[in-house]
């Protein structure tokens, strides 16, 4: 016993590595289907909320993040827009990452063909604008003139999703897709709390606890956390897809994780001095 | 003068701004938004100015073949080259067939991506080699993240009911708890320093170096 623990003090971590490798990758490409996904008030909260906007409303769907949080942001957004289409409900996209405007425009493409949706009409993407809290500022201020073309270069006074959209007084919902600054606690501070739109945001694992207070104020109505949040919105949806699927995947890390600290601490308890004090 | 004039700049900037937001009246309301799209304006050439010293850092070393010099040059020839391609395509640059969009599902996405998802390598590797129960407090911390680990993925509810429930419990009340206090702290300490430097009170943002007043 004790020359396994010897050895486990001295163990090459590419060994972990190796494990963590396989435990990812195993559920991935053979889909197990460990423990079924339960929705949290957090995303009830999320889902809910959408479904109570009346068709024909206009929802501005933030997506703040680029490819480094795909896993957990993409998903999500796919999701929250295939929600908002399916309700018949106007989406205007704008990105304050520099590289996240080709995302949102895939999202917008792939569920805007799924259900007949035409660009310019049904939704549209303002793409990206330098200024961080700047652009939210100058967007209650006027979204045509902090936006004066879409991101394909088109004037938005020819878009006709824009058609009376002045600033946040004709936007009935704000969705924050976030992956950290600027992103939903931005949001919040600079435009639910003074121009009081409703807002739901979507954001990742590690940022999630950030933003409890918020909704525990009621400032955010939902709220999905990391690729567990996205599956749970999956579920709601009735439509089980890529974060669902990744849930076996990050069950089994999580668990390992945990082995993990168990392991370390009794490798290294024999080796331990007396703590003073 | 070489101080005066940028704090007198912030002071009138920051009180135009302080008021604007309390008074609605149009001619207020349009100024202040003229005044919102300069910042943009002005926070769009500190983009340029960003590039234009990571071109001359970068190539500097590259010429002296200093240190990692081969990742200086590939630097170089990724920004140029993709800089080239976005301008060239101009408001075609995200269309799914643009040489722009290639460059960014080849190369940019997948290795955003590979950066992220190393970390649940040595997130793993840390717990092992680093996470040591050695007081009280590492203990509780041991059973904190043992609970949100396992509550948060649906394992956790499978092993027992109550495992989602505590781990709910420990995010939204001892948690939300410290969290509202730092935030608090925080936006009190945000509003003094920004009244410092309407003030002109706070000078190191002008590149003095002095703490102020």
């Amino acid at each position: 016993m004790s020359g396994f623990m010897a050895g486990l003090r001295t163990l090459d971590r590419r060994w972990i590595f190796l494990a963590v490798g396989l435990l990812v990758i195993i559920p991935l490409l053979f889909r197990f289907h460990i423990a079924p996904v339960v929705p949290s008030h957090r995303a009830r909260g999320f889902y809910d909320a959408i479904e109570r906007l009346p068709a024909g409303s206009t929802v501005l769907v933030a997506g703040d993040y680029d490819p480094g949080t795909r896993a957990e942001n993409y998903p999500m957004h796919l999701t929250a827009v295939s929600q908002l289409m399916r309700r018949n409900i106007r989406i205007i996209g704008i990105e304050l990452y520099p590289a996240g405007v080709p995302l949102a425009d895939a999202v917008l493409r792939v569920v805007g063909a799924e259900y007949g949706k035409k660009i310019g009409i049904d939704y549209v993407n303002l793409g990206y604008k330098v200024g961080n809290e700047l652009v939210m500022s100058s967007m209650g201020t006027s979204i045509p003139k902090t936006f004066p073309v879409d991101s394909r270069g088109v004037p938005v006074a020819r878009i006709p999703v824009l058609k009376g959209i002045e600033n946040f007084q004709q936007i009935d919902m704000i969705v924050s897709i976030s992956a950290g600054y600027p992103g939903t606690k931005e949001w919040v501070q600079q435009v639910v709390s003074r121009f009081h739109v409703p807002m739901v945001a979507g954001v990742t694992a590690v940022s999630a606890p950030e933003y409890y207070p918020y909704l525990q104020a009621g400032q955010l109505q939902g709220l999905l956390g990391g690729m567990a949040g996205a599956a749970e919105y999956e579920v709601l949806m009735n439509h089980p897809a890529l974060a669902t699927r990744g849930m076996d995947a990050q069950s089994l890390a999580h668990v390992f994780i945990a082995f993990m600290i168990l392991l370390g601490n009794a490798a290294f308890l024999g080796q331990r001095k007396p703590s003073k004090g | 003068m070489k101080r005066e004039i940028p704090i007198l700049i912030t002071l009138v900037s920051g009180l135009f701004c302080l008021i604007a937001f309390f008074v609605p009246h149009p001619f207020v309301h349009d100024l202040y938004g003229d005044v919102q799209n300069w910042a943009i304006v002005v926070v769009g050439c500190t983009y340029v100015l960003g590039v234009a010293n990571l071109l001359r850092i970068n190539v500097r070393q590259a010429q002296r073949m200093e240190g990692d010099w081969i990742y200086k040059i590939v630097l170089i020839a990724g920004l140029l080259v993709t800089m080239a391609v976005g301008f060239s395509e101009g408001n075609h640059y995200s269309d799914p067939n643009s040489r722009f969009t290639w460059i960014y599902n080849t190369f940019y996405s997948p290795m955003t991506s590979t950066m992220f998802a190393l970390l649940a390598f040595f997130i793993a590797s840390a717990a092992f080699r680093a996470f040591r129960i050695r007081s009280p407090e590492a203990l509780l911390l041991a059973i904190a993240a043992f609970i949100l680990m396992l509550g948060r993925v649906p394992l956790g509810n499978a092993i027992h009911p109550y495992i989602p429930i505590a781990a709910d419990w420990l995010m939204e009340i001892p948690q939300n708890a410290a969290k509202r206090g730092i935030l608090i702290g925080a936006a009190l300490g945000v509003m003094a320093t920004g009244i410092r430097v309407i003030l002109g009170l706070e000078k190191t943002y002008g590149g003095g170096g002095e703490g102020g007043a």
